[in-house]
């Protein structure tokens, strides 16, 4: 997979020609210094931008064969999400951020299923809370929470820790992997923290969009 | 400004010109130029249209009178005041105008009659054409004894043509020549019936001038300044009662007052839309400083002072406001023209080119605007602190917030104050506003808290939708405030009027009077009654009618000059229209004092109507004394009546037991109700009595009601404009509130929301918006609509479901429609590049 972007007369190459497969079930962790492209990758595989050049299968189904509603549809039945900067919607409560993937997916039993999540991530008494009364790991929280809910097969995360500070951040790994092998997610972390990296089975190493290794431990 | 951070003035400002440059390919001060462009656009238009009318008035002046002075009286003026015109070597004429049936082909018509002596008009233009289609020029001369010269309108509504004959009293005439322009015809409302000319020569024969008849006797005087001056110090010591002088200065005041005051309330209309635009100014403004903060501190990083800061940003706004406002003015000038198209049929004669009062007008209304509006968050721009370049969360500077609008606020009430051009409707507006805008916010705030705690069961669209509205509580009151007053004028007009004016005609007895004859002489009420009698039709109760002037008040002269009030003045300066009787009409009620018993006959008292002595200050014991045609009467109010004037049954004002008037000269006047059918007969008794005068009621208040029809479409055409800056208060909340959208598109996105249940959600926002700002608009129109049923028309009002459902489903598919279009750009926007942004 290609991506290139161009800005005026020069055109930027962020990722070339990276190629990669992972098995269901498997725990990666995608390693790369800033703007080495880790990002942008991520962002590919969930079809949350589209490549210059080359595609995306995930259980069979070409990503980039659908249009964007489509790639909506299979996020929404297969993948979930936990972002650095958390991305939770301000005018929502813990309980409807939690509860918003499965209403999209037409799940009935949204507010129980959310709820329950929320007391698994440690949060039962913040349901009614909103993300700005929360503090960052409250929030890195209610986001796991959220990524977890609607059972996704494939689990992205981009810098989980990145805003949070060591102590918390740890919290939120280990509960992200707790929760991982507990359901059986295909887990797929951007991080620069070798520390983090190493706590996935396998790592790719990515420097200046290429990706230079791919270690199985 | 001659140096700031050492640029010279040319280099600010083309720095300024290249940062607006910048600004404006992103799409940044689009709303705040549109928001003035409409403001503008709405003031000029009223502005310019009011400025050929008050044209017309100074340039017509001369026209409406006709002479440089008038002498105006309703008897016969006498010699001394031609003789004395004369000797100051002054030219004068003379005419005499009354109401009067014209006759041709079996139809009779009331009409304005003026017989005039030779030398009319002293001053204007008069223009006649002599056949159909030929060419209208300035006869010299007043029309030939046995000639007539005649308006359009009295040529088409008889059929007639030139050469045709046409009747007036007892005598009969030949139309030779077709008026299209004459001195006294008015700009206004008043200007009803149609309009003959003769020479007064011809006067006497027709017999028309008798007891009873409303009859102006008119002396013109024209001539050089100093004779003029002389003549009027001359006249202002000689008139008498029931004479007046009228010149330049004060021609047709009661005209001057009717156009103003809908001048004034056409004005006050196009500030509603400066008030929706000014709260679209400062959005925009607002969200112009939240995307600049960060450029600001940079800039400060780079050395910038706060002077410049300040100065390039002012300097962009300047810019954009004078293009912004000049753009308007040239709208508002082609605006005009239909504004002017509309009230043609009211204006009734050819408006000037308009002048260049009302550019300057709307070049200082949009930096007025910009001034209360765009510029306190500029200075908070001013101070954004450094430090932000390297923690974003220090935000907007402190002196950002409510209080920043107070200049706002007093630039909007310093131009409702000066719009009303009187502080007692100033007054009164502004409070009608602020008090709408509070009831609205406090009603929005209730409804919003109402469905919330009702939302949790409703689905994840209108939950969230509730949720952004909630989230954004402020804005969300002021866009269903700025939609709901331009909707709710538009309800006003349409549903609303229709509605009252039903209800109106409703409560109208299907046989009601919808004639009225006047001028009935006392030798002809046998005749009259064996008329009818001889058409099957039950003779109708004729009331005798005695014209007097109040002259004096419990002993005291009165004159107008002793009243504030338009009414009371009139009241004082015309004659009365008194009555005997011995049985009160049946639609009067005695609120004070009683009803004349039988042995009050012959006893010198008065029932006067409630609504007029309230006017001119009298009550219960009052002794008024009455000067009828020279000889006085003096009489005490014994009972105070109520009247129902819609009944249009023959009612007066002041009446007096039988025995009483009976030896003064007087007329008598009658009310009946003529089927359709049967309406020839009223042409064939003024064919039998020629004196007599016929009011078709249906008629005039079908005239009446085109007019106010004509209004109406005028002052829609107005709010228009408020409905558009209605629109623009939404999108630039909707614009305000863009960055947010897009990230909670990105995220639902991301979780795998489809473009469906992206627009969805908007979709489910913007319908609340509408639906609310539609109920608001229902709610307000079905109170004025109420207050005006109960106060002013006196007629039962039931609430028009219409009203409401068309207020929420219009209010709710019109905000959705263009909320939509407004959000267009936030479901294209691809996730991973609103992350990166946001990051």
């Amino acid at each position: 997979m290609t991506k290139q972007v161009s800005t005026g007369p020069t055109t930027l190459t962020i990722l070339q020609d990276v190629s990669l497969e992972i098995a269901i079930g498997e725990a990666c962790a995608i390693l790369g210094a800033s703007g080495s492209g880790k990002t942008t990758l991520l962002a590919l595989l969930a079809g949350l931008d589209v490549p210059s050049a080359g595609e995306v299968h995930i259980n069979g189904a070409n990503l980039f064969a659908l249009d964007e509603d489509g790639r909506a549809r299979l996020r929404r039945n297969q993948v979930g999400f936990v972002f650095q900067s958390f991305q939770l919607l301000p005018a929502l409560t813990a309980l409807e951020n939690v509860m918003l993937p499965l209403e999209l997916a037409g799940n009935d039993g949204a507010r129980a299923k959310a709820a329950a999540w929320l007391t698994r991530v440690g949060l039962a008494e913040r349901l009614e809370h909103y993300p700005r009364q929360l503090s960052g790991g409250e929030q890195q929280r209610v986001a796991v929470a959220r990524a977890f809910a609607s059972e996704p097969r494939l689990l992205f995360a981009d810098e989980p820790t990145g805003n949070l500070d060591s102590a918390t951040g740890e919290e939120i790994i280990s509960l992200m992997f707790a929760l991982n092998r507990e359901s059986r997610t295909t887990l797929l972390l951007v991080t620069h923290d070798e520390a983090i990296a190493r706590r996935c089975p396998r790592q790719f190493k990515l420097v200046a969009g290429r990706l230079t290794s791919d270690e199985h431990r | 400004m001659s140096t700031v951070d050492r640029l010279s003035a040319g280099a600010v400002l083309l720095l300024a010109a290249r940062m607006l440059g910048r600004d404006w390919r992103a799409g940044e001060q689009r709303v705040l130029a549109v928001a003035l462009i409409v403001a503008v656009a709405s003031l000029t238009t009223v502005a310019f249209f009011a400025d050929r009318v008050g044209r017309t008035l100074t340039r017509e002046a001369n026209q409406l009178l006709g002479a440089d002075l008038v002498v105006v009286s309703d008897s016969p003026i006498g010699a001394s005041f031609g003789n004395e015109a004369r000797r100051l070597g002054l030219a004068v004429t003379e005419a005499v105008r009354f109401p009067s049936m014209a006759q041709a082909k079996d139809r009779a018509l009331l009409t304005e009659v003026k017989a005039v002596s030779s030398g009319y008009p002293l001053r204007g233009r008069l223009r006649i054409r002599e056949s159909a289609d030929g060419p209208d020029f300035d006869p010299a001369r007043i029309p030939a004894p046995g000639n007539v010269w005649v308006d359009d309108r009295l040529l088409r509504r008889l059929d007639l043509r030139i050469g045709d004959r046409v009747d007036l009293g007892q005598r009969e005439f030949t139309v030779a020549g077709v008026v299209s322009e004459e001195p006294e015809s008015s700009v206004g409302f008043l200007n009803l019936g149609p309009r003959l000319m003769f020479n007064i020569d011809d006067l006497a024969s027709t017999a028309l001038v008798q007891v009873g008849s409303r009859v102006s006797y008119r002396l013109f005087v024209a001539g050089d300044m100093q004779g003029v001056a002389a003549f009027r110090n001359y006249a202002a010591r000689t008139i008498r009662l029931g004479q007046r002088v009228e010149d330049i200065r004060e021609a047709r005041p009661e005209i001057n007052s009717a156009l103003t005051r809908a001048e004034r309330f056409l004005g006050l209309s196009a500030l509603l839309t400066v008030i929706l635009a000014g709260v679209a100014v400062a959005l925009a403004a607002r969200r112009y400083l939240q995307r600049h903060l960060d450029a600001c501190a940079v800039m400060r990083c780079l050395g910038a002072s706060q002077t410049l800061i300040l100065t390039l940003h002012v300097l962009q706004f300047a810019i954009v406001g004078l293009i912004a406002s000049a753009i308007g003015c040239f709208i508002g000038f082609l605006c005009q023209y239909l504004l002017a198209a509309l009230l043609a049929p009211i204006v009734s004669v050819s408006l000037p080119a308009p002048g260049w009062l009302p550019v300057l007008q709307g070049l200082i209304a949009g930096f007025v605007l910009l001034l209360g509006f765009a510029l306190p968050p500029l200075f908070a721009l001013r101070k954004v602190p450094t430090l932000r370049v390297l923690r974003r969360d220090l935000g907007v500077p402190d002196s950002f917030g409510i209080s920043a609008y107070l200049l706002g606020g007093a630039v909007m009430s310093g131009l409702i104050l000066w719009q009303a051009q009187d502080p007692k409707l100033g007054m009164y507006v502004l409070g009608g506003v602020l008090g709408t805008m509070m009831a609205s916010a406090v009603l929005t705030l209730l409804v919003l808290r109402l469905l919330s705690s009702v939302s949790r069961g409703a689905g994840l669209n209108w939950r969230f939708g509730l949720a952004n509205l909630r989230r954004h509580t402020m804005g969300t009151v002021i866009q269903v405030i700025a939609l709901g007053l331009g909707m709710m004028a538009l309800i006003l007009l349409t549903l609303v009027r229709s509605d009252l004016l039903e209800s109106w005609q409703r409560s109208l007895p299907p046989n009601a009077p919808n004639r009225f004859l006047v001028n009935i002489q006392a030798d002809q009420i046998g005749e009259i009654a064996d008329f009818f009698a001889g058409r099957q039709l039950q003779p109708p109760t004729l009331f005798p009618m005695i014209r007097g002037r109040l002259v004096e008040v419990n002993g005291k002269l009165v004159s107008s000059k002793d009243y504030a009030e338009d009414r009371a003045r009139r009241l004082i300066d015309r004659e009365f229209n008194l009555s005997w009787t011995e049985k009160m009409q049946a639609d009067n009620v005695i609120v004070a004092g009683r009803w004349f018993a039988a042995s009050d006959a012959g006893k010198p008292l008065l029932s006067v109507e409630e609504g007029i002595a309230e006017t001119l200050g009298l009550k219960l014991g009052d002794d008024l004394t009455y000067d009828i045609g020279g000889s006085r009467l003096t009489a005490k109010i014994s009972s105070l009546r109520t009247v129902d004037w819609d009944s249009f049954r023959v009612n007066f004002f002041v009446i007096t037991p039988p025995g009483v008037l009976e030896h003064y000269p007087g007329s008598f006047v009658t009310s009946l109700h003529l089927p359709p059918s049967r309406s020839v007969v009223m042409d064939e008794i003024v064919k039998r009595f020629p004196n007599l005068l016929v009011i078709d009621v249906a008629a005039i208040l079908a005239q009446v009601q085109r007019m106010m029809d004509q209004v109406v479409r005028a002052i829609e055409f107005v709010f228009l404009f408020s409905l558009t800056a209605g629109l623009l208060v939404l999108f630039a909340a909707v614009s305000s509130t863009h960055d947010e959208r897009v990230f909670d598109a990105a995220v639902m996105r991301t979780l795998g929301a489809s473009s469906g249940q992206l627009r969805a959600v908007q979709v489910a926002e913007f319908v609340l918006i509408g639906a609310l700002a539609g109920l608001l608009a229902a709610l307000g129109a079905s109170a004025v609509g109420f207050v005006l049923a109960k106060q002013v028309l006196n007629v039962p009002y039931s609430i028009d479901a219409w009203i409401w459902l068309v207020g929420l489903v219009a209010g709710a598919i019109g905000v959705a429609t263009a909320g939509l279009l407004g959000t267009a750009k936030v479901l294209r926007t691809p996730p991973m590049q609103v992350f990166r942004a946001s990051a």
